[in-house]
């Protein structure tokens, strides 16, 4: 007779062998080095940093090979890795006042201290096929572009600050929470929920953020800055008493100016959303300054119009792409037990509504 | 860094280097975790919050057992893994691996002979013993979360012990179907306090929940919860005077040993659709051939 599938041990076994030949494809094909992946394929590199809370670009790159280039299956390798590392201490927070920018625009100011710079961006590219990539040997681009904009770039909102025009945000002395630390317990404070969404899955981020442009949650945005650039990371010796450089790291900063016509506990004047992310990643960092101002109509009193982007509890715990899909492809795993229990129960309902129909 | 420059280059399976700490996890996060088990232990059903880490399995696929057995494992230890009541089956198989391979522990198929049972979907038919301790895998620890979605919400209702509208859902059920049409991770009560999900067994288990002898922990990765039911605790299915609870199982015997008390998988034993069964628990049932 039937008997109920042994041997998963072998099986599992013989499914990783199978997985590993397909992903290394024809073996006539030279192997995909990790440099290539990190230098041709920077921007899956940086969703892969960014929602893996990890910057590391080689590492990145190992995971996107290693997941025949699934960015999730990537994050989670990275998350995982991620979470076995020993923690020496939080660095000091970074000066984004101080980057470097290789793009820096505003949407607001049609000039300003330093001018707008383009820096390498897909905007205004016809997205058109470039068929001569499929030839492609050497690259031949005669001009090294060079970056001449090392000197500081002022902050647009500090415009508006100085005109008491946008609502300040203090620095606080608290000691953030670490999400990667301790459980998310709610209501969560501002720079908890920053936390959790530069992590959030980039495609969850932009719906919901899409979805406060289409009306639901509306918070007129304006981009009054976007940067990308190279910012330094400090971190304190506290037993010296010194302060060490211990890196560069590339982000994307977008804030954004909001419109706002004030409430009980705000007077009027512009509020701001803010985003950043880990190498460049402007739909994300985007996406996170509309979600973010959506996620502050508690502290502003403004109305609660009961859109999800509003729902700090629907947004935190469900753009965690890692938690999402770990949970959603688990239903592919064995429920004998429980569909036996279901399978009986509607039989057992059957049977007594044929009775009492008879 | 130092460490992933290790790794990077080695070719061997990198669990099976000392590159982890015994059972994966760091002492801190095990300590940590330890202490949300404590507590638990002390407030019998109730869910107590705890940093979840990543582990090298996805989120659904038992993180939350596998942290707390991870915690909980010594190196005397034997540990059992079930899945569905099997310890065959492929995720109970991957998790055994895994544990053998980063803790070097001895494991068992023996319900009698294991210390730490990691479960999911199912309790052993052979009855647990003092000193043993099963962890459940845990998909979603709030059994009102169906009722009411918001966890905010739902941790005051157990705050202020109102579970009404848990009564109200059975009720209507019954009304319904003349039945409660709960047919796993059937809601229990714990020493008369807490509300709990037993995770998704079968109502047929729900007995074995009550007095038992063994450590019962129930690990939620994903939500980041832990729960437990000490021994000899007192657990009861919630139903109403004339609608006691009951379990419920296939009226058939098992093809392979013949018990005819135990849990049964029905298997399709041909194109016709015909049907056999056979025990949930195939250790028991081995035993039992
Ligand atoms: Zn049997």
């Amino acid at each position: 007779m039937y008997v109920a599938v042994k041997g998963g041990e072998k099986a599992i076994e013989n499914a990783h062998r199978w997985l590993s030949e397909k992903r290394r494809g024809n073996t006539d094909l030279k192997s995909i080095e990790l440099k290539q992946i990190s230098e041709q394929l920077f921007l899956s590199v940086s969703r892969v940093m960014a929602e893996g809370s990890l910057y590391d670009k080689e590492l990145a790159s190992l995971a996107i090979k290693q997941s025949s280039g699934d960015l999730i299956e990537a994050i989670f390798l990275l998350r995982a890795y991620r979470t076995t590392l020993p923690r020496f201490g939080y660095s000091k927070g970074i000066e984004t006042d101080n980057m470097i920018c290789s793009r820096r625009i505003s949407a607001t100011y049609k000039d300003l201290p330093g001018g707008q710079i383009l820096g390498p961006t897909y905007d205004y590219t016809h997205r058109l096929l470039d068929f001569k990539l499929i030839a492609e040997e050497e690259v031949h681009n005669s001009k090294e572009v060079e970056i001449d904009n090392i000197e500081k770039l002022s902050r647009v909102s500090e415009y508006l600050n100085k005109d008491d025009l946008i609502k300040r945000e203090n620095n606080t002395s608290k000691q953030p929470k670490d999400l990667t630390r301790e459980p998310l317990e709610l209501p969560a404070d501002r720079s908890l929920r920053l936390q959790s969404l530069t992590r959030s899955d980039e495609g969850f981020l932009l719906g919901m953020a899409y979805s406060t442009q289409r009306g639901y949650g509306r918070n007129h945005p304006f981009v009054g800055e976007l940067r990308i650039g190279i910012v330094d990371v400090f971190f304190e010796i506290s037993e010296l008493g010194i302060e060490i450089e211990i890196g560069e790291i590339e982000i994307t900063e977008c804030e954004t100016v909001n419109q706002f016509m004030g409430s009980k506990k705000e007077p009027p004047q512009f509020t701001r959303g803010y985003g950043l992310v880990f190498g460049q990643s402007e739909r994300k960092a985007i996406s996170m300054a509309l979600v973010d101002r959506a996620l502050q109509w508690k502290e502003l009193g403004e109305e609660n119009q009961n859109a999800p982007a509003q729902d700090e509890e629907f947004v935190l715990y469900h753009g965690d792409n890692i938690q999402a899909t770990g949970f959603v492809e688990h239903i592919k795993l064995p429920h004998y037990v429980d569909f036996q229990s279901e399978l009986e129960l509607i039989r057992k309902i059957r049977k007594d509504a044929q009775k009492s129909e008879k | 860094m130092l460490k992933s420059q290790k790794n990077k280059y080695t070719k061997e399976d990198p669990l099976e280097h000392d590159e982890y700490n015994f059972a994966y996890l760091d002492e801190q996060t095990k300590r940590m975790i330890r202490r949300a088990i404590l507590k638990a232990i002390a407030i019998p059903g109730y869910q107590v919050p705890f940093s979840s880490r990543e582990m090298p399995m996805p989120y659904g696929w038992g993180t939350g057992g596998v942290q707390v057995t991870a915690s909980c494992l010594c190196p005397t230890d034997t540990l059992k893994v079930i899945d569905q009541g099997a310890d065959d089956t492929t995720n109970a198989v991957s998790i055994r691996k895994f544990f053998e391979k980063t803790a070097n522990i001895n494991t068992t198929d023996d319900t009698n002979s294991a210390s730490i049972i990691q479960t999911r979907h199912r309790i052993p038919e052979e009855p647990l013993k003092e000193g043993q301790i099963l962890i459940y895998q845990v998909p979603i620890p709030e059994p009102l979360r169906f009722l009411e979605p918001r966890e905010t919400e739902t941790r005051i209702m157990h705050a202020l012990e109102e579970y009404g509208l848990m009564h109200v859902k059975l009720y209507e059920d019954i009304t319904k179907h003349g039945h409660i049409s709960t047919a796993y991770a059937y809601p229990i009560k714990v020493e008369e306090r807490y509300v709990m999900d037993p995770s998704p067994i079968p109502k047929f288990d729900n007995p074995k929940l009550h007095n038992n002898e063994a450590l019962q922990l129930f690990g939620a990765g994903r939500e980041q919860r832990i729960y437990a039911i000490p021994p000899y605790t007192k657990v009861i299915s919630l139903d109403f005077e004339d609608y006691p609870f009951e379990p419920m199982k296939a009226e058939a015997i098992c093809s392979i040993c013949g018990s005819n008390s135990s849990y049964l998988d029905e298997i399709i034993i041909n194109d016709k659709g015909d049907k056999s069964y056979i025990c949930s628990d195939t250790n028991y049932c081995e035993k039992r051939k």
